[in-house]
């Protein structure tokens, strides 16, 4: 694009500047029009999950109804009540967007599509995404509400607690690739890392859903407690804006997911000069693939409460991240993978070659670090698993509980 | 790879500072404006307000921040850390997993102090 600009005539800083605006709006345009498809997918799946419809009347499949909310959101009244810090509460909701919105600056959605490869991408993510959490604290603030106090202080607390795990665990794949570059990353998974530490994965993935405040995780806004927290004095397209903050935090975590542990572009021979439209596909399908999980999560489990949420995190999640990163810290180190050596033993034939040809030189350059994480972690996987259950029988025979009875069976009985 | 990566960052965050303002500025063009008192007041389940909620608030709160400080510092070393991490040798190694493991220390005597209970 620069380039072009610049064959044709153009200033080389003003052709840059052009194309770097071109490409901000782009860019993040495609994350609001992304959330208005999210919203009805989210809407249609909640419908289905509780066995009815889901929006049907406004246009095909009620593809429309978001279009008709926004419309319905512009019309509406907008409240800003007295006390209120004016400037502070009507930046907060623009600030909750925009921090979201920013994480998609560095997201590679294949090999050439990337905002900005910064070497640092992963820290820039960690930091913007914390503007968001920053707009929690303005608007509970500035709202002049106990209870939008009450909620922005729990939300705070919440999110910070949840942030310890998640860069914990984030080390792990910024170790095995050797760089913060969200592209290098992706690049050094010929092993997808989800595969090689799934106990990183599945610790960032709980921490994320924690971030974005989703279902079981939900208790910042809940209504039936401090009648929906943060946001509770806003109305009108501010709401809104909330609301749609959340919408793109929600598949942002997703591409996260993605990219840093589902190896983002590739596979299938996506990322080979050629196939950049299917290397973008690549990572919307793995993307919307968490987010049914997501979806999933928030439709099937209850809420919990915040003391165990704040447990849960400070005496499970941040403890096993710690074991997480010093077990991959000392077996990664011995078989850190030679990719011009796996070429050369590649090209050399035999055994390697046969399977080097199938699955390219970088699978098995990364095999051996790969089989022995991937045990570690299942070992280290079961262990946690066995402390919490014997954790909860000891609870159970503390509260005098002689076993648990599924909720359908003891409702049967009494019919 | 772009020549000026850090340019575009900053043009991408006033974008999106931008875009999330310009539906709030379209629906101050188009919405009713009806103010009254009772309208304005703060909700707060229907129950008449009293005073204001600039007040003050659990200690709770400031020990999470804090244990929360601690681990955030952490992190400055451990990316770096992480970045160099193929061409380190056994002493970085064992250096950082002593870092790390202070850092558990520091994470059991809170925990035995009382500070990760919510109350």
């Amino acid at each position: 694009m620069a380039e072009f600009l610049v064959s044709s005539g153009w200033n080389a800083n003003l052709a840059q500047i052009v194309a770097s605006v071109l490409g901000a709006v782009v860019l993040a345009s495609f994350g609001l029009v992304w959330i208005i498809f999210s919203i009805w997918l989210e809407r249609k799946f909640a419908g289905r999950v509780q066995d009815r419809l889901g929006p049907n009347r406004t246009g095909p499949y009620g593809l429309f109804q978001t279009f008709a909310d926004v419309g319905k959101l512009l019309i509406k009244e907008d409240i800003t009540p007295e006390g209120a810090d004016k400037h502070i509460y009507n930046f907060a909701p623009i600030l909750a967007v925009a921090g979201i919105i920013a994480i998609f600056a560095v997201i590679p959605f294949n090999h050439v599509w990337v905002g900005a490869d910064l070497n640092v991408g992963v820290l820039y993510f960690v930091a913007v995404g914390s503007l968001a959490t920053l707009a929690i604290l303005l608007a509970g603030w500035s709202s002049n509400n106990k209870y939008a106090l009450l909620g922005a202080f729990r939300a705070i607390a919440a999110l910070v607690s949840y942030e310890v795990p998640m860069m914990l665990s984030l080390a792990v794949p910024v170790l095995l690739a050797g760089s913060m570059s969200m592209q290098d990353i992706v690049k050094g998974q010929s092993i997808a890392y989800i595969f090689v530490v799934p106990v990183s994965a599945l610790i960032f993935f709980i921490s994320q859903l924690a971030e974005v405040g989703r279902s079981p995780f939900d208790l910042i806004e809940a209504e039936s407690e401090i009648i929906a927290g943060f946001n509770i004095e806003y109305s009108g397209m501010k709401f809104a804006m909330f609301y749609a903050a959340e919408f793109i935090h929600a598949f942002v975590i997703c591409v996260l997911t993605a990219i840093l542990f589902l190896g983002g572009w590739r596979g299938l021979g996506a990322g080979e000069p050629g196939y950049e439209l299917f290397g973008f596909l690549m990572v919307m399908m793995k993307s919307v693939a968490v987010y049914a999980l997501v979806m999933l999560i928030r439709n099937t489990l209850p809420r919990i409460r915040i003391d165990h949420m704040m447990a849960f995190n400070w005496k499970f999640l941040v403890p096993l991240s710690l074991v997480n990163l010093l077990v991959v810290m000392f077996l990664a180190r011995p078989f850190v993978p030679d990719y011009a050596a796996a070429e050369a033993a590649v090209a050399a034939g035999g055994l390697a070659g046969l399977f080097g040809s199938i699955f390219g030189s970088g699978f098995i350059a990364e095999l051996p670090r790969a089989v022995v994480l991937l045990v570690a972690n299942v070992i280290m996987f079961a262990a946690a698993t066995q402390l919490l259950h014997r954790y909860g029988e000891t609870q159970r025979a503390k509260l005098g509980v002689k076993d648990v009875q599924p909720v359908r069976a003891t409702a049967m009985a009494s019919d | 790879m772009q020549p000026n990566e850090w340019l575009f960052i900053g043009i991408f965050l006033i974008v999106a500072l931008i875009l999330p303002a310009v539906p709030i500025f379209l629906a101050q063009l188009l919405n009713p404006k009806r103010p009254s008192k009772m309208k304005q007041e703060a909700y707060e389940c229907g129950v008449e307000t009293v005073g204001d909620a600039w007040v003050q608030f659990k200690v709770q709160y400031y020990l999470y921040a804090l244990v929360f400080l601690i681990f955030d510092i952490e992190m400055l070393f451990l990316f770096p850390w992480a970045v160099a991490y193929n061409q380190l040798g056994l002493f970085a190694l064992v250096m950082m997993a002593g870092f790390v493991g202070i850092l558990g220390i520091a994470l059991i005597y809170a925990w035995r102090k009382g500070a990760l209970e919510w109350l």
